[in-house]
């Protein structure tokens, strides 16, 4: 698959390594590594076939072609294509799985979400990095500096122990 | 029936509103399930429930769990058990897999946790080191009164038997779709376990109706659904 020459989309690309919170406010297409937690609320993600993320991801659509361990929040779609490798939960509107993709985790099906809210409760907005009393349409932000090298650190993983086991 | 319908005329695509299949598929098989059609009026509840497919990754079952309202959990545990990194052995050399390290990695959730586990033909395929280790903790994180249902084949079956994974087409239909073990980057080469070749999982062994009953003594009952291609359908509840 090549990588979207479009302008409107931000690219990472294979050798680039983040660690830390990306967030922002356009498309992003990944194919480097990320690790840590990715917030594109109202925008797309893509994760090329070479992208390795591990980190949690809150966006509109995620269209993943690569390995991502993290849960994910999609407000409308989420794809995964033959190539795939998901590890991790799924809340979404909508999801397509091709026939190919490895998915391990949980589908919690995401009803669309009223626009008029009750008692005057205001809707949850998901936490972002770099809160602030505006958030001005800004190209994507890494709160870690990215590096050019080629090692990763492996984080442990998080899973919930069984607190029963029967024994033969 | 439709959607199953719209399927076999669009070959490798779909249309709904919540789940989608796309891409290319190999040939399909379609077989009827007596163990499938009573496992339906289990999951027919109004409640939402929570329900562990342990199969390949298939978006039909997915989507078909759904659109019924639940919770569907995927696990390939087949294709877990195909990681090179658990072949160890023991004291006079043999060659088994960890079953310890297995259930370290794979199955981790809280006990009680399923109203509905699909084994599928695990059990025939998987190396017979983590048979019953895997059959026990699955015992723990189904509910009480919780229902797994799972496939045997039968002597009859064949040595050659095919390995499928089963896509839930309607409450008494399923595809099945021979399984090739492909290769994983994430886990290196495939074939490093002895149940697979890149071919497709080898039938471990055939069980009768003892060992399937001496497997699943731990439950609270068993039932046996008998069918023509020589699988035996089971389904039991904790």
């Amino acid at each position: 698959m090549e990588s979207p020459k479009t302008a409107d989309i931000a690219h990472i690309g294979r050798s680039v390594i983040i660690k830390g919170e990306l967030s922002g406010s356009e498309d992003l297409y990944v194919d480097g590594q990320v690790e840590g937690t990715i917030e594109l609320q109202g925008n797309s993600l893509t994760v090329g076939p070479h992208g390795q993320l591990r980190a949690d991801v809150n966006a509109k659509n995620v269209i993943v072609h690569g390995v991502l361990e993290g849960n994910v929040k999609a407000s409308e779609r989420t794809d995964l294509r033959k190539s795939a490798v998901v590890t991790g939960d799924i809340f979404s509107q909508k999801i397509a799985i091709e026939d190919g993709a490895y998915f391990k985790g949980k589908v919690d099906i995401q009803k669309e979400t009223p626009k008029n809210t009750h008692s005057g409760v205001k809707p949850e907005t998901p936490a972002a990095a770099g809160n602030g009393p505006e958030r001005a349409s800004s190209p994507v932000v890494a709160a870690a500096v990215a590096a050019a090298s080629s090692s990763t650190n492996t984080a442990p993983g998080d899973k919930t122990p069984v607190t029963e086991q029967k024994k033969f | 029936m439709a959607t199953h319908s719209l399927m076999r005329l669009f070959r490798g695509t779909s249309v709904e509103t919540g789940t989608n299949v796309r891409g290319s598929q190999k040939e399909r098989l379609t077989r009827k399930s007596s163990g499938m059609n009573e496992l339906t009026r289990v999951m027919r509840s109004e409640d939402t429930l929570c329900v562990l497919d342990i199969g390949s990754t298939s978006a039909t079952n997915i989507r078909y769990l759904t659109e019924l309202g639940h919770k569907p959990y995927s696990e390939d545990l087949l294709d877990a058990s195909t990681d090179p990194s658990l072949i160890t052995r023991d004291e006079n050399g043999q060659q088994s897999l960890d079953s310890k390290r297995f259930l370290s990695e794979n199955l981790t959730y809280p006990a009680a946790q399923f109203d509905v586990v699909m084994c599928w033909n695990l059990a025939d395929y998987m190396d017979e080191t983590l048979v019953k280790p895997v059959v026990a903790r699955l015992w723990s994180v189904l509910k009480p009164g919780g229902a797994l249902l799972a496939f045997f084949h039968t002597q009859e079956a064949g040595v050659d038997a095919p390995c499928y994974r089963y896509h839930i087409v309607a409450p008494d239909t399923l595809e099945m779709q021979h399984i090739e073990a492909h290769k994983d980057l994430r886990k290196g080469p495939p074939g490093a376990i002895q149940n697979s070749s890149p071919a497709g999982f080898k039938l471990q062994r055939v069980f009768n109706n003892r060992h399937i009953e001496n497997l699943f003594r731990d439950f609270g009952s068993i039932k046996f659904f008998l069918t023509r291609d020589n699988v035996r359908e089971v389904l039991v509840v904790r």
